[in-house]
């Protein structure tokens, strides 16, 4: 029988069961618009708020009340979350002379893309290095701060490599220094304790799909106090901050899919990080491989390695044949005429990172994949080596 | 990205792939830092490719491709092979994704690289035969997308 692992949950992850079954009464009779008077609106409009307060209490908003959600506000996605966020204080800040952002070269290509959106707008953008390993020092951006910053953005933890970075040190020196913090925690969330008023976070963005709830739907946390200007205007729904007849079945999906992730944040680093490091235990015997990251500061259930001598997207074909769905970050897979700019940002040079593997697991996952995939993995390298001439140079040499 | 039958079969299936020992034309174009490299050997007799072979570092068209142009040139007199163009390779695989093209050329290319070595080697200059090939396997042209 053809085997079938899903080893990209990185990428997105499938519905739960739950997730589905808190979803479906508003995919259903629950049609009610949330804005309206009668009690079918009202009853989508506590759905929604009922979510909103799940989703608080798993970040830490200290003053969160069930009737009174106040710091949440849902977004079609972890990409929203960003643009608003980072787009809403530089033209916040901007008021009062203050036109600069830092932010780290391997961010998502959600906050990447917005900062260069604002440099072209006259904004100034400091792209902080990362280390080898993927991991940036908060000296950095002590010493990067200016009297006229606006806003730090550092990803809690990286999608391609799964760096943690120190968030809650970051955001002492933020607020020290009196400068709005905003971290992409869309890989983060469910993974790590997150608690943003004690890790002094002001704006922080999730996405849904990442954590078995729908794509399409996501959150950016915003801090009380902080006069976001909107990014899509229109309607007074979100509190008159963000227009547009609110998703209840995906919100609620959300607040489900987000209280059972962070209720377990304990036993799946257990489980997850037992699957990683055997994968990474056994793939390191592979002669000329590279763990893509830090071992320690490392998302649970994240393996990243670069095969010497091997181009990724037939390394994903291969698998693909085997049953086994992963992702690479080599040029091929990245639509774009070079390799990840995460993997370029660690110091890989262009040849490493063409040959780098990512693995992502999360509950649906079992040992028993973790060893179908060390059984056949070791046999696909072994194949494209033997028929690569980059290969045949490498080991003459 | 979409990729025919064909080219999935020649990817999962390549023909031709290994070295000739006694190869009398070996092409080499394509580099490392663009994610692919294509090595083609020619076992060249009384003007006909009586054997050729690849190896090929890249993506699966970059696979596919090769393994196509070796076998559209095998058996073929020198003079046929010369005529192979990339246009041909991308029609015998029903087609290659548009960012994918360049894998076709990378293939013609290495086939003429393999056939300029082989005039090279007979004392004869391959440029009436080939054309330019010093700027084949530049940078510019694999990572040309």
């Amino acid at each position: 029988m053809k085997r079938f692992v899903y080893a990209d949950n990185a990428a997105t992850t499938r519905i739960s069961p739950q997730v589905l079954d808190a979803m479906m009464p508003w995919l259903t009779d629950g049609y009610g618009n949330a804005s309206s008077i009668y009690r079918k609106g009202r009853e989508a409009r506590i759905a929604m708020e009922e979510a909103r307060h799940k989703i608080e209490r798993a970040l830490g908003v200290p003053e969160s009340r069930p009737d009174f959600p106040v710091e949440v506000y849902f977004t079609s996605g972890g990409s929203e979350a960003d643009n608003w966020a980072i787009k809403g204080v530089a033209h916040l800040m901007a008021q009062q002379g203050k036109k600069h952002i830092i932010t780290t070269v391997f961010e998502h290509h959600a906050v990447l893309h917005t900062c260069a959106a604002l440099e072209k707008e006259g904004f100034d953008v400091t792209y902080l290095p990362v280390s080898d390993k993927g991991l940036i020092d908060p000296a950095q951006v002590e010493q990067a701060i200016r009297p006229d910053t606006a806003l730090v953005s550092v990803m809690y933890a990286n999608n391609e490599i799964g760096t943690i970075q120190p968030i809650p040190e970051i955001g002492a020196i933020c607020k020290q220094h009196g400068v709005l913090f905003h971290t992409d925690a869309v890989q983060a969330v469910g993974n790590l304790p997150i608690q943003v008023a004690e890790q002094n976070i002001d704006l922080l963005s999730l996405s849904g799909h990442k954590l078995h709830a729908q794509k399409g739907i996501g959150v950016l946390y915003c801090r009380k106090g902080i006069k976001l200007p909107n990014l899509i205007d229109g309607g007074a729904q979100e509190r008159g901050h963000r227009a547009g007849t609110e998703n209840i079945a995906a919100i609620v999906g959300l607040g489900a899919a987000v209280e059972a992730a962070c209720a377990d944040i304990a036993g799946r680093a257990a489980r997850l990080s037992a699957m990683r490091d055997r994968l990474i235990a056994a793939i390191g015997q592979i002669p000329r491989v590279h763990l893509n990251g830090d071992a320690v500061r490392r998302l649970p259930g994240n393996v990243n390695f670069s095969f010497e001598g091997v181009e990724g997207e037939s390394l994903l074909l291969m698998l693909d044949a085997l049953g086994i769905c992963a992702s690479s970050g080599s040029a091929c897979t990245s639509g774009s005429l070079d390799p990840s700019h995460v993997l370029l940002g660690i110091g890989l040079p262009h040849e490493v990172a063409h040959g780098s593997l990512r693995l992502t697991f999360s509950d649906e996952n079992t040992m028993e994949e973790i060893d179908y995939i060390l059984d056949v993995l070791p046999g696909v390298i072994e194949r494209l080596r033997a028929m690569s001439p980059l290969w045949e140079r490498m080991s003459k040499a | 990205m979409l990729y025919s039958e064909k080219v999935m079969d020649h990817f999962t299936n390549p023909r031709n792939v290994g070295e000739i020992a006694d190869a009398n034309g070996v092409g080499e174009v394509g580099n490392a830092k663009c994610g692919d490299i294509m090595k083609i050997y020619l076992k060249i007799e009384n003007g006909v490719i009586e054997d050729v072979k690849f190896k090929t570092f890249g993506c699966g068209a970059a696979i596919a491709t090769s393994s196509m142009a070796t076998e559209m040139v095998k058996g073929r007199t020198v003079d046929e092979a010369l005529k192979l163009t990339n246009s041909a390779v991308v029609e015998a695989l029903e087609g290659l994704p548009p960012v994918k093209i360049h894998c076709s050329v990378l293939a013609e290319q290495a086939i003429k690289a393999a056939l300029a070595d082989y005039y090279t080697r007979q004392g004869i200059d391959p440029t009436p035969f080939v054309g330019e090939l010093a700027d084949l396997d530049e940078e510019h042209l694999a990572c040309a997308r």
